[in-house]
C-alpha cells in the first residue's frame, strides 16, 4: 500500500493524475507534461517532493563521521552551504546520491532519494561511527519551486523573508506564509529555484499560498513527468538509472563529487583501484523517434552499452538520451529501439543550459 | 459510424476503406503524443495485432489493428504534428479491402465498457 504525502488531497483536487512512485502516491502530471515543462523553463512550477528522505547527523563528531560515508569532501564547508555527494558502498558503487546541508559544525542534514530511504538508513546505521543519526523523513515535507520566476514567486509569498542568494546555499528558520521552513537554492531542473522543507502539518497551507501568489507570475503545479523531462534535459543523473549499487561511481561523470585523495571513506579503496571501463555520455536522436532507457547502443555495429535515461525533450523537440557506453567509444552510434535502429549523435551535457 | 476495440482503437468504413484511429479515452490516458511510428503503405496488418506505435513523453502505446488487410494510406500530417493523433476522430492509417475483427463495439457499448 503506497503512502500518501500530506498534499494528497490537494493533488487530487487540482486534477493530478496519481501514480505510485518511490512508495508514495504522487501526481505524474496535472495539465500535461509538456505544459508543465514549459512553465518551469519560462516561468515557474511547484513540485511536491515530500517522498524525498531527510536524515540528521548531530554531535561534535558529525563532520568527520558523516564525511567517512561520502565520496565528496565535506570538510571546511561553511554553515549554510549545500554539497552534492554520492553515498558509496564498500564495492565502489552507489547506495544513493544525496545533498548534504551543513547547518553548523555539529549538525548536518542529508537529503536522500525517496525510493532509497529505508535502504540508506540501514546502510548509515551499519557504517556510521561517532555521531547521532536520525531519520526524520516521515515528519518532513518538501516542495520545489523551480523556474526563472522562482525568486519573484518567493518574494510575492514573503516580501520580507530573507532568501538564500547563491546556488547551493540555504537558510534555516525562514518564515513563509507564517510557516517556519528551511529554504535552499537548489533543484533538479537546471533552472534557478528553491527547495523548501517544512513540517507535514504545515505543507498544505504553504502549498496553497504558493499556488495563489505564484499563479499571476505563471507558476503552475507540476508532476513527476515534467520533473523527469526537466532533469533529463539538464543532464542530471537519477538513481536507479545512471547510478546504482553495481555501477562504479567513477564511471558516471560525477568526478567533481568523488574525492579519493587524502581521505578515508567507505568504498574509497575500491574506487581508487577501479580503472573506469564505462562512461556516461549524452546523445540526441537524429530525426524522429524516442530512445527510452535500457536500449542497446551500438557504435559502427558493435555493442558498446545501453541507454540509462531516454525521453522526448520538450525544449529541443527531439529525443534525448544518456548512455552508459565503453570509454573511448568512437564511430556512429545507433540505438536498438524495439528492433528499429535509430541513429544518435553525441551531445554535450546538459542538453539544455539555463538562459 | 465508428466501431471500437477493447484496446481503445476505432475503425470507420468510408467508401470501402477502413480508417483507424485511437479513442479520446486512450489519448487522454497516454498524454500528449510526441511521436507516431506510422505503418508503411503496402504493409499487411492483422486484426488484433500491433501495427504501429504512438509515443507520449512518458510512454509507448501500440496500436492494435481493428482490421486485417493492406495499409492503403497513412495520415502524413502526423509525422510533423504527432499530437493530432490524440484528437477526436483523427485517423492514423487506412486499409483497403478490410476484414473487420470480431467483437467490435458500438460507440455506446465502448463508452459503457469504460465505466
Amino acid at each position: 500500500m503506497a503512502k500518501r504525502t500530506a498534499l494528497y488531497d490537494a493533488h487530487v483536487a487540482l486534477g493530478g493524475r496519481m501514480v505510485e512512485f518511490a512508495g508514495y502516491e504522487l501526481p505524474v502530471q496535472y495539465s500535461g507534461i509538456m505544459e508543465e515543462h514549459r512553465a518551469v523553463r519560462t516561468a515557474a512550477g511547484v513540485f511536491d517532493v515530500s517522498h524525498m528522505g531527510e536524515f540528521l547527523f548531530e554531535g561534535s563528531g558529525a563532520e568527520s563521521a558523516l564525511g567517512a560515508l561520502l565520496t565528496n569532501d565535506i570538510r571546511g564547508m561553511s554553515d549554510g552551504r549545500v554539497r552534492y555527494s554520492l553515498l558509496p558502498n564498500e564495492r565502489g558503487g552507489a547506495v544513493d546520491d544525496v545533498l548534504v546541508y551543513r547547518v553548523n559544525a555539529e549538525k548536518f542534514l542529508m537529503v536522500v532519494n525517496g525510493a532509497n530511504v529505508e535502504k540508506d538508513a540501514a546502510h548509515v546505521v551499519r557504517t556510521l561511527r561517532g555521531c547521532e543519526f536520525s531519520d526524520v523523513s516521515d515528519r518532513v515535507s518538501q516542495l520545489a519551486v523551480q523556474g526563472p520566476a522562482s525568486e519573484a514567486v518567493m518574494k510575492a509569498l514573503a516580501p520580507d523573508a530573507p532568501l538564500p542568494q547563491k546556488y547551493y546555499t540555504f537558510l534555516t528558520d525562514v518564515e513563509l506564509a507564517g510557516i517556519k521552513t528551511l529554504v535552499s537554492r537548489t533543484g533538479y531542473t537546471g533552472e534557478d529555484g528553491f527547495e523548501i522543507y517544512c513540517a507535514n502539518e504545515d505543507v498544505p497551507a504553504l502549498y496553497a499560498a504558493l499556488l495563489e501568489k505564484g499563479a499571476p507570475l505563471g507558476l503552475i503545479p507540476c508532476g513527476l513527468g515534467a520533473r523527469d523531462t526537466l532533469r533529463s534535459e539538464a543532464g542530471m543523473p537519477l538513481y536507479g538509472h545512471e547510478l546504482g549499487e553495481d555501477i562504479p561511481v567513477n564511471e558516471v561523470g560525477l568526478d567533481f563529487a568523488v574525492k579519493t585523495e587524502g581521505r578515508e571513506f567507505v568504498g574509497r579503496d575500491a574506487i581508487a583501484a577501479h580503472v573506469p571501463e564505462y562512461e556516461r555520455v549524452g546523445a540526441v536522436v537524429v530525426g524522429r523517434g524516442i530512445v527510452r532507457e535500457n536500449c542497446v547502443i551500438y557504435a559502427d555495429g558493435a555493442e558498446v552499452g545501453r541507454s540509462t535515461t531516454g525521453t522526448h525533450s520538450p525544449t529541443l523537440g527531439c529525443g534525448i538520451a544518456m548512455l552508459r557506453i565503453k570509454r573511448g567509444t568512437e564511430g556512429d552510434l545507433t540505438a536498438d529501439v524495439r528492433g528499429r535502429m535509430l541513429p544518435l549523435k553525441r551531445a554535450e551535457l546538459p542538453f539544455v543550459k539555463r538562459k | 459510424m465508428k466501431q471500437y476495440t477493447g484496446t481503445h482503437e476505432w475503425v470507420e468504413l468510408r467508401d470501402g476503406a477502413a480508417y483507424v484511429g485511437i479513442s479520446a479515452h486512450a489519448a487522454h490516458e497516454l498524454g500528449e503524443i510526441v511521436y507516431v511510428d506510422l505503418p508503411e503503405p503496402g504493409a499487411a496488418v492483422t486484426a488484433g495485432e500491433p501495427c504501429c506505435e504512438l509515443e507520449s513523453v512518458k510512454a509507448v502505446a501500440e496500436v492494435n489493428s481493428p482490421v486485417s488487410g493492406v495499409v492503403d494510406a497513412v495520415n502524413e500530417e502526423l509525422a510533423d504534428s504527432p499530437e493530432k493523433a490524440g484528437e477526436e476522430g483523427v485517423w492514423i492509417y487506412s486499409v483497403s479491402s478490410p476484414v473487420l475483427m470480431d467483437g467490435l463495439m458500438s460507440e455506446a457499448e465502448y463508452k459503457a465498457s469504460l465505466e
